[in-house]
């Protein structure tokens, strides 16, 4: 228990997807504009996250990993260079089934998120935590956790950005480094801030 | 494409500084910083991404014609997956260490914006050589901010230039130290923001867009 909750805490932190591992980075930048949008936008990475992270690791385990389709007498196949097609393609399919899910049976949850899903299928960050998952040769517990921890590490670093530029609007940037230039600056102290936490061990 | 008065070379060479992926697009700054702690990297991942775009361009370009508008995404991505598979099973057999350091970040190329941005925005729409031509000219416009990025990184960092060192021991000697900063992930974020500063700053460059608004 305590492991999961430490592997939690560093997904969050330490090992933040976006600003140690820079994922996420197209959304972080062009969204962050609206501190609503990316509570909302956060959440929805969260979810989804949070079911593809196990969906892609039963797949992998279960269908490519070598030596996985033993129980179908194919255990000499390696298929593990697909992997890359395969999670594209499972978490294209579960974001546009999520969205389905949600539009038919939770029309609220729907408003908030629905815009943002399909956002989501080409968010890095959600195709880096599946690989990560398998290089860091996760069990089914902890890719959930470490999908969880994700999404809220991304969704923290997302809705501090979008407080942080709020206040900015006031502040007088150089030209030059008005816009985007000032995020990439602040996007590092926020970096360093984060790995403040490095310390820590459960 | 009588209309697009641009001619191949042009259309090759806008895209390494003119309308530079990384400066002025904001897309795939994702998988760009990663890997720029040392220049070897930062080359390799350059190389791998310009021929992904280049060849996907090339393919899309070709098929344009026969996908089906409502499903053009989904064959985009098989495509460019397809590709990225070709690469990193080249990059594990004749470059096994470096593709270990670059792990989960070449197979990255796939949610890269560049790749996918290029292909809906300039193969859907011309003729295959053109679309490669812009493929490979952008591909490496992205590695040319790369290998930028790597060489302030791995010079100030580590003192060295592709692996060599280049901080001579005198220096050392009076008390000279590396930038460990550099080596971690906020350098990155620092450089890339001091860049493109810079690149607003220069003549002739018309100021960015307020970005992704």
């Amino acid at each position: 228990m305590l492991d999961l909750i430490s592997l939690f805490i560093d997904s969050v932190f330490i090992g933040n997807i976006l600003l140690s591992y820079f994922l996420g980075m197209c959304s972080f930048i062009a969204v962050s504009n609206n501190i609503e949008t990316s509570v909302g936008l956060g959440f929805a990475v969260i979810f989804v996250l949070t079911i593809t992270a196990p969906a892609n690791w039963a797949i992998y385990h279960w269908l490519l990993a070598p030596g996985a389709l033993s129980w179908a007498g194919l255990g000499h196949l390696d298929l593990s260079f697909l992997k890359y097609i395969t999670f594209i393609a499972v978490i294209a399919a579960i974001v546009q089934a999520v969205e389905m899910i949600i539009d038919k049976y939770s029309p609220v949850l729907y408003s908030a998120l629905g815009v943002f899903l399909p956002l989501i299928a080409v968010n890095c960050a959600i195709l880096g935590t599946a690989l990560f998952m398998v290089e860091r040769e996760y069990s089914l517990v902890e890719s959930i956790v470490f999908g969880a921890g994700s999404g809220t590490g991304w969704m923290l670093a997302i809705v501090a950005m979008a407080t942080i530029k709020k206040k900015m609007r006031y502040a007088d940037v150089p030209q030059g480094l008005d816009g985007f230039g000032i995020t990439m600056i602040v996007g590092g102290l926020m970096a360093m801030t984060f790995m403040m936490f490095s310390g820590i061990t459960l | 494409m009588s209309e697009m008065k641009l001619t191949l070379k042009e259309t090759f060479f806008r895209g390494i500084w003119k309308e530079n992926p990384v400066a002025y697009q904001v897309l795939g700054i994702c998988s760009a910083l990663a890997v720029t702690v040392q220049m070897k990297t930062a080359i390799v991942m350059g190389i791998a991404l310009t021929v992904v775009t280049g060849m996907s361009n090339l393919i899309i370009s070709m098929l344009r014609k026969k996908i089906p508008s409502t499903i053009r995404i989904i064959v985009e991505l098989t495509v460019i997956a397809s590709l990225v598979i070709v690469i990193d099973q080249v990059l594990q057999a004749f470059l096994y260490d470096i593709s270990k350091q670059l792990s989960v970040f070449v197979g990255l190329i796939i949610t890269n914006c560049i790749v996918l941005g290029r292909a809906e925005a300039f193969a859907l729409a011309n003729d295959p050589l053109p679309s490669l031509l812009d493929g490979l000219g952008n591909g490496l416009g992205y590695g040319l901010i790369l290998v930028a990025v790597a060489f302030v990184r791995e010079l100030l960092g580590a003192g060295k230039i592709v692996g060599f060192s280049v901080i001579p021991q005198s220096w050392m000697d009076a008390g000279y130290s590396h930038m460990g900063l550099m080596v971690l992930a906020p350098g990155a974020f620092f450089i890339i923001g001091l860049l493109v500063w810079l690149k607003n700053s220069l003549p002739g460059a018309s100021r960015e867009e307020k970005t992704a608004q």
